[in-house]
């Protein structure tokens, strides 16, 4: 059992986890359920997931795993590449229960991973924590089993970012109510975007003036990071950047006039053999 | 119905519920983006899922989602996949009120007739219900790209009679801009997810989102053209169809002219011979009427290539913009060298 396995995660699994918390019947304290995914040398990545019903008594677990197994069938037909990699619990901490839970899962897949998202909210934050099951005791006396933490990251694929950025701004809302965001237009994206430059451009000259009037303490690795940010930026003589703009904006201009004339001509088309009358 | 060009704000009739906006949740979102990634990656198909959720009052809300198997896979009915998984989900209390279907379109070339079918049966079935179409490709490119659609009821009035000859439409006043209306998306998110999203932000590096301001053009507008052109095509064929049919309506009148003058006179010398004129043959019989082309096939098309302008045109404005802005940092940057 190495170690050194990283996990990451995808943002669909969390909102999964946060979404079947919301949704848990009355009596249940916690919500668990299974981890799906893919295994890779030593990097397990977790796509998706979904929640199992379960009862959580003193000293016993009813899960239902007819339905985990169901599920993972019905899932299995939709992505043959995911497979079992570990289950979640919500939680801040690795119960009891969660050994017996653990065992189960552990005759699913090799190395189960366990992962467990605070939605309680102790510490003030949502601690996203991952654990392997590793083997502890004297051997040939008694022996347990103990979890241990392993890394977690989390990892997107590229429209998953946009899609995470979007929501992100329903955080910033109102006093009292959810605010709600609305997919932005091209243009509008490229403007916010504009705007949030100059705002990282401007916290960049700030500490720059800083560190030469002396107030802040200059620091070899940002110097060497900016120094690699201005030098990134191409240098093209005055001519050969008029010539690539002019001839973009030209080509992009004749495409919109091009669009526009397409469009009156659907029309044109439209009316014509819709109201001939022959 | 013939006055009802109601877009989905102003006052239907009662037997018809109107959708204002669709509310979606991060979760569907994110779902919706994961499983067409990787249909898009791994088999360059589409990919197609049910949409559940709710309606409240005009708001129809989005809350969960699933994708369905392909069609090539015969060892379970798709219906029995669909009634099992919204089972299950239900044991977990997710909203099980089937209310839409999802499907993700490349450059947006999404308008084709099983679409159509498809939304007519759901609406028909399920009022309310809205296909919801995502952009792989722009999203990929950095902007989020999803678009609900309903069919209007002239739309629906006209799958319902399956005549799409030009009186028809004619009639009910359907035209390719009024074969679908748009309903507007806003995304919510529960405080839960909102704190997860915080989060979450602090564990994703920052650069990742920048895509969209790259400032390469050209492959996509080449892609996109190319499609376009492809409609365009086929919108001439459509259009040289119906030119023949023209002629040959026309051709088949004056043929029937001709007949019947000499008809007539064949009478007047019969008349004139004191013989018993000829019956007078069905017209109709001898020049059957040529049918005119389904109009449905250009409809969809025009609207497709509608799109596909619109698309182009949003992409342009904003690649213009960009261009604007990298001459303002090369004219910052020459004033800055120049002493």
């Amino acid at each position: 059992m190495a170690l050194n396995t990283t996990v990451k995660v995808h943002p669909v699994v969390l909102f999964q986890i946060v979404d079947a918390y919301e949704r848990r019947n009355s009596e249940a304290a916690r919500v668990i359920g299974t981890l799906l995914g893919t295994v890779e040398k030593g990097i397990v990545e977790v796509t998706n997931c979904f929640s199992v019903p379960h009862k959580e008594y003193e000293d016993q677990v009813d899960a239902e795993l007819s339905y985990a197994s169901n599920l993972y069938a019905l899932n299995h037909r939709v992505n043959p590449q995911e497979v079992i990699v570990g289950w979640w619990a919500t939680g801040n901490e690795v119960t009891s229960h969660s050994s017996l839970i653990h065992e189960y899962y552990a005759r699913e897949c090799k190395n189960p991973i366990h992962l467990t998202l605070d939605t309680t909210l102790q510490n003030a934050k949502m601690g996203i924590r991952a654990y392997l099951n590793v083997p502890i005791g004297v051997p040939g006396g008694s022996v347990g089993c103990m979890f241990t933490p392993i890394n977690v990251e989390v990892t997107c694929y590229e429209p998953e970012v946009v899609g995470v950025q979007l929501c992100q701004k329903t955080v910033a809302g109102g006093v009292g109510g959810k605010k709600i965001v609305e997919p932005l237009l091209d243009l509008a994206q490229v403007a916010e975007a504009s705007r949030r430059l100059t705002g990282l451009l401007d916290q960049v000259l700030t500490y720059v003036e800083d560190v030469l009037a002396g107030h802040a303490q200059p620091d070899n690795a940002v110097g060497r990071a900016l120094l690699d940010m201005v030098n990134s930026v191409p240098k093209m003589s005055n001519e050969e950047f008029e010539n690539m703009f002019n001839s973009n904006v030209k080509d992009l201009l004749m495409v919109i006039t091009l669009a526009q004339l397409v469009k009156t001509q659907l029309q044109l088309n439209e009316k014509l053999t819709l109201l001939t009358t022959l | 119905m013939a006055n009802n060009w109601a877009g989905p704000s102003r006052r239907l009739p009662e037997n018809e519920s109107s959708i204002a906006y669709v509310q979606m949740d991060g979760l569907a979102v994110m779902k919706m983006i994961k499983h067409s990634h990787e249909e898009a990656t791994r088999n360059l198909e589409i990919a197609q899922g049910a949409l559940l959720g709710l309606v409240v009052d005009t708001r129809l809300e989005i809350t969960n989602c699933f994708p369905f198997p392909k069609h090539n896979d015969d060892t379970m009915d798709e219906e029995e996949y669909q009634l099992t998984m919204m089972r299950q989900l239900r044991r977990v209390n997710v909203d099980h009120f089937h209310v839409g279907w999802y499907q993700s379109a490349d450059v947006g070339n999404f308008l084709n007739v099983p679409l159509l079918e498809s939304q007519f049966h759901y609406q028909t079935s399920i009022e309310e219900s809205v296909v919801v179409i995502y952009d792989t490709q722009k999203t990929t490119r950095g902007f989020l790209s999803l678009k609900a659609y309903r069919l209007t009821p002239q739309a629906i009035q006209m799958y319902k009679e399956n005549e799409f000859a030009p009186e028809n439409l004619r009639n009910l006043k359907v035209g390719y801009e009024t074969l679908f209306v748009e309903v507007p998306i806003v995304i919510k998110n529960s405080h839960l997810t909102n704190i997860m999203l915080l989060e979450l932000s602090e564990m994703i590096p920052e650069e990742e989102g920048s895509k969209f301001l790259d400032l390469g053009t050209a492959s996509v507008l080449e892609n996109q053209l190319r499609c376009l052109m492809d409609r365009v095509d086929e919108l001439n064929q459509e259009a040289i169809k119906f030119n023949r049919y023209q002629q040959q309506v026309l051709r088949q009148q004056q043929d029937k002219n001709r007949f019947l003058v000499k008809r007539e006179s064949e009478n007047a010398a019969r008349k004139a011979k004191n013989e018993s004129p000829l019956p007078d043959d069905d017209i109709n019989k001898l020049f059957r009427p040529i049918p005119a082309p389904q109009r449905l096939n250009p409809m969809i098309v025009s609207g497709q290539i509608q799109t596909y302008s619109q698309h182009i045109s949003q992409f342009c404005s904003q690649s213009l913009a960009k261009l604007y802005i990298t001459q303002a940092l090369q004219n910052a940057k020459e004033g800055k060298s120049t002493p």
